[in-house]
């Protein structure tokens, strides 16, 4: 078998971005360059003396090969469309905050922070680099801001401006939580070491005057604890109080306020020191671990819809002129101006050009489509051959694509299963509640002096706050290790998701498929460059796909002359290409054995010869066929794909006779079957990639979206992973069903430390030293160990 | 004894000082990026060459390096 691909013969990489070069045409002095875009960038930091960009790391650039329309932010001149995007504006000075995709090393930084050397009007910019943000202060009256975005783009950072961006801010990390650690690690390190006299009292330093002013203080220093840094807690207790399910935080926000009473008690009646620094330590540890857990990725977001693919404006036509206008603004029977390449923002009417357009961002089917004048054309296809005009049916809002996203499915915070750890901290809170009750009643028999110490010691030391403690610094470790692993999930819930779907459901064309086109590869005798210019030049003739590209594959020869063409429907083409008599079509056509691949197949007979035939298919990623052959062991697996089912018989291979497959899929089709597993009590996990699987995404019970790089826009699901690691997922399934197993472990081990503690509390014994050793000693462990654990079964 | 009532005073003092530091550090987003302001000390800025004097010998910018223009 010999297999054609086109192998460049140097490897001249351009200077400028790395990508190979085709021929060393385009240079500069010593400098090479993959197109005419690298070199104009190349030469416009030349000139302005910025090539420090090339020596801080090695090809920095993005190349250039396709050129960005000229007037494309020509919408950013337009008054109104500006004010929603610039966060400050005075006499002199703009303030504008631009997202660019592509930062992504120390070159960038450089390059923008010096972008007034290229635009005098440009007063200083500011890079984000966690956020890939640039704040960018200029004079209006020197520069605008089409310029500023226009330079940027000229430079190859373009920056991203999408219809989200009207809608406001994005989420920031929330800094609250940060501040009430910061207040609780402080006073909780103060009450520490204040305690430690009277730790020590018993042993002859005991000062009475001294310790009350102690006392005092501890108590002054916890109040901000109790009142500002739990604040948080309390907020989710009482929400889960209304909403009738008791959630983990009900019991421990029980535990801090008996320990503060108690502690209150003890200090005004004279009796003891309180629990201070009990109290303030559990807070301290469970903020701690809820940041961890709450950790956030600043680059990546996992809420974006349609809004976040839109253009943010489009050009419409009123009276003959071009007129930017926002997508919000588009009314009914506008005409718009679709240039080449761009998005169709809403349902229309084709009044004007030959459309050319590519579903595959909202259906998934890979070839384009080509439609007619006064046919309609939906919103999210792109436009792929010039110019077009469309009259709008429909608003943006409403139309076919952005309507998904109003279905009520969506809408309503999807109801999923409360965790493990609520159900578990319930039956605790039972427990720990009739150890309670039982003491109590021992002692009002025997002692009733000791009820009160005895009941409240219970409840301080028996709090669940060794499994939140658990539970949240595994979570937090685990989802460290996922993503060190490229694969980064919403939030602490989707581990458990994942861990429980038991039904897995993939989109075909970019999740199993590369994001690359079709592959051809030819199967046969080796062909002579004259015979494949023979075959390519007849094939041009054809109109039909498959044979364009075997054309585009072979090349053509234009002086070569085609006789006797002709092209029988669904079977072939045939014709005299200068001497040889060529067939190109189905086996039966060319009188070839019928072979099954894993794509297409076009069969080749040359004057009666048949050497071999192209095959046509889809680029699965590597590691594909035994990634699928590991999971249908232990799942049920589906495929849902836009694309038709030519290569149907290949994949029900590849996943096994029991996997479903469906083809033709509509993005509304998509979630809809997804919600009829749901319905059979399946618990569903999505990967898919487009837009055409965001509802799906949704609406299953886990989503997990693929990506090339982080930088590309994923839609909103629970998970992005980078899909070079896709042949992971069974690994990271098992990483996230050790998390259960690591929080179970260690809660029992903490039940140790609460045994101990109870054996002193129900006696109505425990000193407020007993608990400051015990409490940190158990939380402090149960990190230790988690970090161990979850370490442990990442690398297993 | 009561010295280390002023001593505690003094302590409590400190503490507070580094918590209004840390909190200080938090609002000003000292935290959120931590690539920029590490490789942003790293950058030389080169003083202006090019704006010498292009019509005598002698160079009058006291920034330029090389001290004899080129022209």
């Amino acid at each position: 078998m010999a297999t054609n691909t086109a192998n460049p013969t140097t490897l001249l990489q351009c200077d400028h971005c790395g990508e190979n070069c085709a021929n060393d045409q385009i240079s500069l002095g010593e400098k090479h360059f993959c197109c005419e875009g690298c070199k104009l960038v190349y030469e416009l930091l030349n000139e302005n003396d910025l090539c420090d960009y090339y020596t801080l790391n090695n090809k920095p650039g993005q190349s250039r090969r396709i050129p960005v329309r000229k007037d494309k932010f020509a919408f950013l001149d337009d008054e109104k469309i500006q004010q929603q995007l610039i966060q400050f504006k005075d006499d002199a000075q703009v303030h504008i905050t631009f997202y660019i995709p592509y930062i992504h090393c120390s070159s960038c930084l450089w390059l923008l922070e010096n972008l007034h050397r290229l635009d005098a009007g440009i007063l200083g910019v500011t890079v984000n680099f966690a956020r890939k943000e640039a704040r960018v202060i200029f004079l209006h009256s020197r520069t605008s801001l089409r310029n500023i975005a226009e330079l940027l783009t000229s430079i190859g950072y373009e920056p991203y401006i999408s219809l989200q961006d009207l809608k406001q801010q994005k989420p920031r990390i929330r800094k609250g939580l940060v501040y009430r650690l910061g207040v609780a690690g402080f006073c909780f390190g103060n009450i520490m070491l204040l305690s430690f006299p009277e730790y020590f009292s018993g042993y002859g330093y005991a000062d009475i005057k001294m310790n009350a002013i102690f006392r005092i203080l501890n108590l002054t220093l916890s109040l901000p604890v109790f009142f500002y840094s739990a604040q948080v807690f309390y907020r989710s207790a009482w929400g889960s109080l209304k909403s009738g399910f008791l959630n983990i935080d009900v019991p421990i926000v029980l535990a801090v306020i008996v320990t503060f009473i108690r502690s209150l008690a003890d200090v005004f009646s004279g009796t003891g020191a309180g629990y201070f620094d009990s109290m303030t330590g559990i807070v301290f540890f469970m903020l701690v671990g809820r940041i961890l857990q709450d950790k956030t990725y600043q680059g990546l977001s996992f809420d974006r819809d349609y809004t976040a693919y839109f253009p943010l404006a489009v050009s419409v036509l009123k009276e003959g002129e071009e007129i930017p206008a926002a997508l919000p603004d588009i009314n009914v029977n506008d005409t718009l101006l679709i240039h080449n390449n761009e998005l169709i923002p809403a349902d229309g009417i084709l009044i004007k050009g030959s459309a050319v357009i590519d579903y595959s961002f909202v259906t998934g089917e890979s070839a384009p489509v080509r439609k007619a004048t006064g046919e309609i054309v939906y919103a999210g296809g792109r436009q792929l051959e010039g110019n077009i005009e469309i009259l709008t049916i429909k608003e943006v809002a409403q139309s076919y694509l952005t309507s998904l996203w109003n279905r009520d499915e969506l809408k309503q915070g999807a109801q999923r299963q409360p965790s493990f750890i609520h159900l578990l901290s319930r039956y605790f809170t039972w427990v720990v509640l009739s150890i309670a009750v039982i003491s109590a009643i021992y002692w009002w028999q025997h002692d009733p002096s000791r009820i009160w110490p005895a009941v409240t010691a219970i409840l301080i030391i028996a709090c669940p706050c060794a499994l939140l403690l658990a539970a949240s610094f595994t979570n937090g470790h685990i989802l460290r290790i996922l993503s060190k692993r490229q694969f980064y999930l919403r939030n602490a819930d989707a581990i458990e998701q994942l861990a429980n779907a038991d039904h897995i459901v993939f989109d075909k064309t970019g999740t199993l498929t590369g994001k690359t086109a079709a592959v051809i590869s030819w199967h046969g005798q080796e062909l002579t460059s004259e015979e494949m210019m023979a075959i390519g030049t007849l094939a041009a003739q054809s109109t039909h796909p498959l044979d364009k590209m075997i054309a585009a594959h072979c090349g053509q020869d234009t002086s070569l002359p085609v006789r006797n063409f002709r092209a029988l429907t669904s079977r072939g083409i045939s014709g005299w290409a200068g001497f040889n008599f060529i067939q190109l079509g189905s086996a039966a056509f060319t009188g070839a054995e019928h072979v099954t691949t894993n794509g297409s197949v076009v069969f080749v007979s040359i004057d009666g010869k048949r050497p071999g035939y192209f095959c046509i298919g889809s680029h699965y990623r590597e590691g594909m066929p035994q990634l699928l052959q590991q999971l249908q062991n232990n799942y049920a697996i589906s495929l849902l794909s836009g694309d038709n089912d030519r290569e149907a018989p290949y994949l029900q291979k590849l996943m096994g006779p029991k996997a479903t497959l469906l083809f033709n899929q509509q993005p509304a089709d998509k979630l809809n079957y997804v919600l009829s597993l749901q319905q059979q009590g399946k618990r569903v996990l999505m990967i898919g990639d487009g837009l055409n699987d965001a509802g799906a995404l949704k609406q299953s019970d886990i989503g997990v979206s693929l990506t090339e790089s982080s930088n590309n826009f994923t839609p909103a699901s629970d998970g992005i992973l980078e899909a070079a690691q896709l042949t992971l997922l069974p690994r990271f399934i098992g990483i996230c069903k050790a998390n259960k197993r690591i929080i179970i472990i260690t809660f029992i081990i903490s039940l140790l430390y609460n045994f101990i503690g109870l054996s002193f509390a129900v006696q109505g014994i425990l000193s407020p030293l007993t608990a400051a050793i015990l409490m940190p000693a158990s939380s402090i462990s149960i990190v230790i160990l988690t970090y161990i654990l979850s370490e442990w079964s990442g690398k297993h | 004894m009561s010295v280390i009532i002023i001593l505690l005073g003094a302590s409590l003092l400190v503490a507070i000082f580094f918590l209004a530091a840390f909190i200080w550090s938090v609002r000003n987003g000292q935290f959120e990026d931590d690539f920029s302001p590490a490789h942003r000390m790293l950058f030389e800025s080169k003083p202006v060459e090019n704006v010498c004097s292009s019509s005598g010998k002698n160079c009058d910018n006291g920034s330029c390096k090389s001290r004899i223009c080129k022209q």
